[in-house]
C-alpha cells in the first residue's frame, strides 16, 4: 500500500503572545485507504497539526510529503492547487458559501480545478449528493438546510475532486449522535469501498474506536 | 492558468446578492462620469463658442501703419550737437498717411508664405451717417466681402442680406444693426454717408451686420473696397490694413515679428491682442476637470468602502475558498472583478446619462444678442471625452478595488477558521 501523507519531524512554534512550542517532533504516515483518527485533550495541538497537514499553514519546521512529493517549501500557488486536487477538508462548523446553492457549493472546487466540463462537474456533484442522500437539496440555498445536512454537503464538496485524503477537524463535534453516526458511516464507507484515506480529529471515543487507527496526542507530541 | 469563469461567476453572485450596495457603488460612478461628460461637453462647447467668437473674426496677424512720433528727431541728425544733451519738448507725430505703402505687393508676398491661409486688404475710415438733420459718427470698412466670408466667417455675423449681395452691389453698404435701429432703416433703403474730408454719398443697404458687441454694431459698417476708395477719393492701391489668417495660430508671433522688421509696419499677433482670452479658457477647463475629478474621487471612496465592507462580511467565504483550493490571487481577482464590474456598469451608465444630458442641454434655447447665429446652448460632443470618462471610471474603480482586494488576498484562512 503506498503512502498518501507523511509527516517528518514536524515542529511548530507560536511566537505570540509568548514563544510556545505547540507541536513537538511529529512523525507519522497515512496509507492509502487508511481511516485514522487523532485524539487528545483540548489545546494539545490537533487543529494546529491539521492546518499544517492541509497545507494552509506553512509556518512550521520539518517535512511534509503528499503522495511521496515533498510539499514543504512549495509556493502558495502550487499549494492551493494541491489542496484543490488532493485534499478534502471538513470543518467542525459547516463552512458553506451561504449565497450559493447546495449544488454550486459542491461544484466550486471542481470548477476551480477545471479538469472537467461543466456538465461532467454537475453530474459528478449530483452523484456525490446522491451518495450522501441529500440530492433533493441540490437547488436549495446553503443557508436553508439543517446542520447534519450541511455537514454532508461539506463532505460532498470535499469529495468532488476525488482527493487523495480527506481531513476533518471534529466534523461530528457539532452534531447530535444520530447525525454523528451518519457521518461516521459515510467516512467508513468511503474508506472501505472507495479506498479513500481519512484523517479525522475527534473527541468522540466511540467514533475513534471504530476507525482503523487512533493517533493519540498529548502536549504537542504523538503518544501512540 | 487563471480560471476566469469561476472567478467571474463568484463575483457575479456576490454582486447580485448584495445588489443594494452594488447599485449604490455603481451609481456613485455613474454620477461622477455622468457629470463629467455633461460638464465637459457643455463647458468645452461654451469655450469653443467663445473662442470662435474671437478667433474667427480676429485676424491672426493684423498689419497697419501706426501713427507715432519718430524715434529719431531731426536734432540727432545735426552733427554739431551730437555730443550734447538734447531735450525736445512737445514731440508730435509726423503727419503721415495711414496708407500702407505697397500694400498689394505685400499681400502677394504674404500669400506666397506657406503658413498663410489668407491675407485680406481692408480700408478703415471714419464717416458720418446722415439722416435728415442728424449726423452719427461711425466707421466704414472697405472689404472684399467674399474673402471675408471665406476666411473670417463674416457670414455668421450678417443677420440680413449676405456677403454676396454686398459683393454684387457697387454702392452697397452692410450696415451695423445698431445704426439701422437708431435710424429706422430697412434692407433696400438708402443711407447717406459723409467722409471726414467732405462730400455726401448715398449707399444702398444690402444687409445688416451684428457682431454681438453692441458698441461696435452702433458704429461699424462695411462696403466694398472700391466703394470706399471712391468715397475717399483715393487710388486703387489705397489700403490701410492687412488681415492675415494662418493655418497654425502658433505661428502668429514669429510672423508678426518678421513682418514688422521687413516692412517697418505695425503687426499685432492674435496672442498678444487676446492674451487674457486664453487664461479664461484654461480656467474654465480647470474648473471642469477639478469638479469631475472630485466627483470621481468621491465615487471611488464609495467603492472602496463598499468593497471593504463586503470583504469584511465575506471573511468566512474567503477562508472557505482558500481552504478548498482557491489561491490568494484568485480571491483577489474575485474582488477586483467586482470592483471592475461596478466601474464598468457605472461608467457605461454614466456615459449614457452624460450623453443624454449633454444632448438635452444642446436643445435648450440660448438666444443672445451677442451671438446672432447661436440658437441653443453649444455642446461639444467629442468622442475623446467619452474615452477619457470611461478610462477614468475603470481607473478609479481599479484603484478603489485594489487595496481591499489586496487585503482579501492576504487573509489567512487558518486565522478565520480558528476564530469560529
Ligand atoms: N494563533 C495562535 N497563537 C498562539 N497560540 C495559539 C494560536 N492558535 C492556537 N494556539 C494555542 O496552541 C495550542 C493548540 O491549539 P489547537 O491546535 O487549536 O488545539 P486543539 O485543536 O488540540 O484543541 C493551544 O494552547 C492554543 O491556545
Ligand atoms: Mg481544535
Amino acid at each position: 500500500m503506498h503512502t498518501v501523507l507523511e509527516a517528518k519531524h514536524i515542529n511548530k512554534y507560536f511566537k505570540k503572545p509568548v514563544l510556545f512550542h505547540v507541536l513537538k517532533d511529529i512523525n507519522f504516515t497515512i496509507k492509502k485507504g487508511e481511516f485514522a483518527s487523532i485524539m487528545g485533550k483540548s489545546g494539545c495541538g490537533k487543529s494546529t497539526l491539521l492546518y499544517i497537514l492541509s497545507t494552509m499553514d506553512t509556518d512550521y519546521e520539518g517535512e511534509l510529503f503528499l503522495n511521496n512529493e515533498l510539499i514543504t517549501g512549495q509556493d502558495r500557488q502550487h499549494l492551493s492547487y494541491l489542496r484543490n486536487k488532493h485534499i478534502g477538508f471538513v470543518f467542525q462548523f459547516h463552512y458553506l458559501l451561504s449565497e450559493f446553492t447546495v449544488l454550486e457549493n459542491v461544484m466550486l472546487p471542481a470548477r476551480k480545478l477545471a479538469e472537467k466540463s461543466a456538465q461532467e462537474i454537475e453530474h459528478d456533484a449530483m452523484q456525490k449528493l446522491k451518495m450522501l442522500n441529500i440530492d433533493h437539496l441540490a437547488k436549495k440555498r446553503a443557508l436553508q438546510v439543517s446542520g447534519g445536512e450541511k455537514q454532508r454537503i461539506a463532505i460532498a464538496r470535499a469529495l468532488i475532486n476525488n482527493p487523495s485524503i480527506i481531513m476533518g477537524d471534529e466534523p461530528t463535534g457539532n452534531l447530535d449522535s444520530y447525525n454523528a453516526e451518519n457521518v461516521f458511516n459515510i467516512f467508513k464507507q468511503l474508506s472501505s469501498e472507495e479506498g479513500l484515506s481519512l484523517l479525522v480529529v475527534t473527541h468522540d471515543e466511540d467514533f475513534a474506536n471504530k476507525t482503523d487507527r487512533i493517533i493519540q496526542m498529548g502536549d504537542g507530541k504523538i503518544i501512540t | 492558468m487563471t480560471n476566469w469563469k469561476v472567478i467571474l461567476s463568484i463575483a457575479k453572485t456576490h454582486l447580485l446578492t448584495k445588489i443594494k450596495q452594488t447599485s449604490t457603488a455603481a451609481l456613485g460612478v455613474t454620477f461622477g462620469i455622468g457629470s463629467y461628460i455633461t460638464l465637459v461637453c457643455f463647458m468645452t462647447g461654451l469655450n469653443n463658442m467663445l473662442d470662435n467668437l474671437i478667433l474667427n473674426q480676429t485676424p491672426h496677424v493684423h498689419i497697419y501703419n501706426e501713427i507715432e512720433p519718430s524715434a529719431k528727431q531731426p536734432i540727432s541728425l545735426y552733427d554739431d550737437l551730437s555730443e550734447s544733451f538734447n531735450v525736445v519738448h512737445s514731440i508730435k507725430p509726423k503727419l503721415s498717411q495711414k496708407k500702407i505703402h505697397n500694400a498689394l505687393p505685400i499681400i502677394k508676398h504674404l500669400e506666397a508664405n506657406e503658413n498663410v491661409y489668407g491675407a485680406l486688404p481692408q480700408i478703415k475710415t471714419q464717416i458720418f451717417y446722415i439722416a435728415g438733420s442728424i449726423e452719427i459718427g461711425g466707421n466704414l470698412t472697405g472689404i472684399n466681402p467674399l474673402d471675408e466670408a471665406k476666411f473670417f466667417n463674416m457670414a455668421d455675423y450678417i443677420v440680413e442680406g449676405s456677403a454676396k449681395a454686398l459683393h454684387n452691389t457697387d454702392n452697397g453698404i452692410l450696415l451695423g444693426i445698431g445704426i439701422a435701429k437708431k435710424m429706422s432703416l430697412k434692407v433696400g433703403d438708402r443711407v447717406q454717408i459723409s467722409p471726414i474730408n467732405g462730400g455726401i454719398f448715398p449707399l444702398k443697404i444690402v444687409g445688416f451686420y451684428q457682431s454681438g458687441i453692441a458698441d461696435l454694431d452702433a458704429i461699424q459698417s462695411f462696403a466694398n473696397i472700391k466703394t470706399v476708395q471712391r468715397i475717399l477719393g483715393k487710388a486703387q492701391n489705397y489700403i490701410t490694413d492687412i488681415n492675415v489668417k494662418l493655418y497654425d495660430i502658433e505661428k502668429s508671433i514669429p510672423l508678426s515679428k518678421q513682418i514688422e522688421k521687413q516692412f517697418k509696419l505695425t503687426a499685432i499677433d492674435i496672442k498678444t491682442a487676446n492674451a487674457q482670452f486664453e487664461t479664461g479658457t484654461t480656467i474654465r477647463n480647470l474648473i471642469t476637470y477639478a469638479v469631475s475629478i472630485t466627483l470621481l474621487i468621491v465615487a471611488g471612496f464609495g467603492i472602496y468602502n463598499i468593497l471593504n465592507m463586503l470583504i469584511y462580511e465575506k471573511m468566512n467565504d474567503i477562508a472557505i475558498l482558500k481552504a478548498t483550493g482557491f489561491s490568494g490571487k484568485d480571491v483577489q481577482l474575485i474582488f477586483m472583478s467586482q470592483a471592475m464590474i461596478i466601474g464598468f456598469v457605472g461608467g457605461v451608465l454614466g456615459l449614457l446619462i452624460g450623453f443624454g444630458l449633454a444632448n438635452l442641454i444642446g436643445t435648450i434655447p440660448f438666444q443672445t444678442e451677442a451671438l446672432p447665429t447661436v440658437e441653443t446652448y453649444p455642446i461639444n460632443m467629442n468622442p475623446y471625452f467619452f474615452i477619457i470618462g470611461f478610462t477614468f471610471a475603470m481607473l478609479s474603480t481599479f484603484l478603489a478595488g485594489y487595496l481591499p482586494s489586496k487585503k482579501a488576498k492576504k487573509i489567512d484562512p487558518v486565522k478565520i477558521i480558528r476564530g469560529q
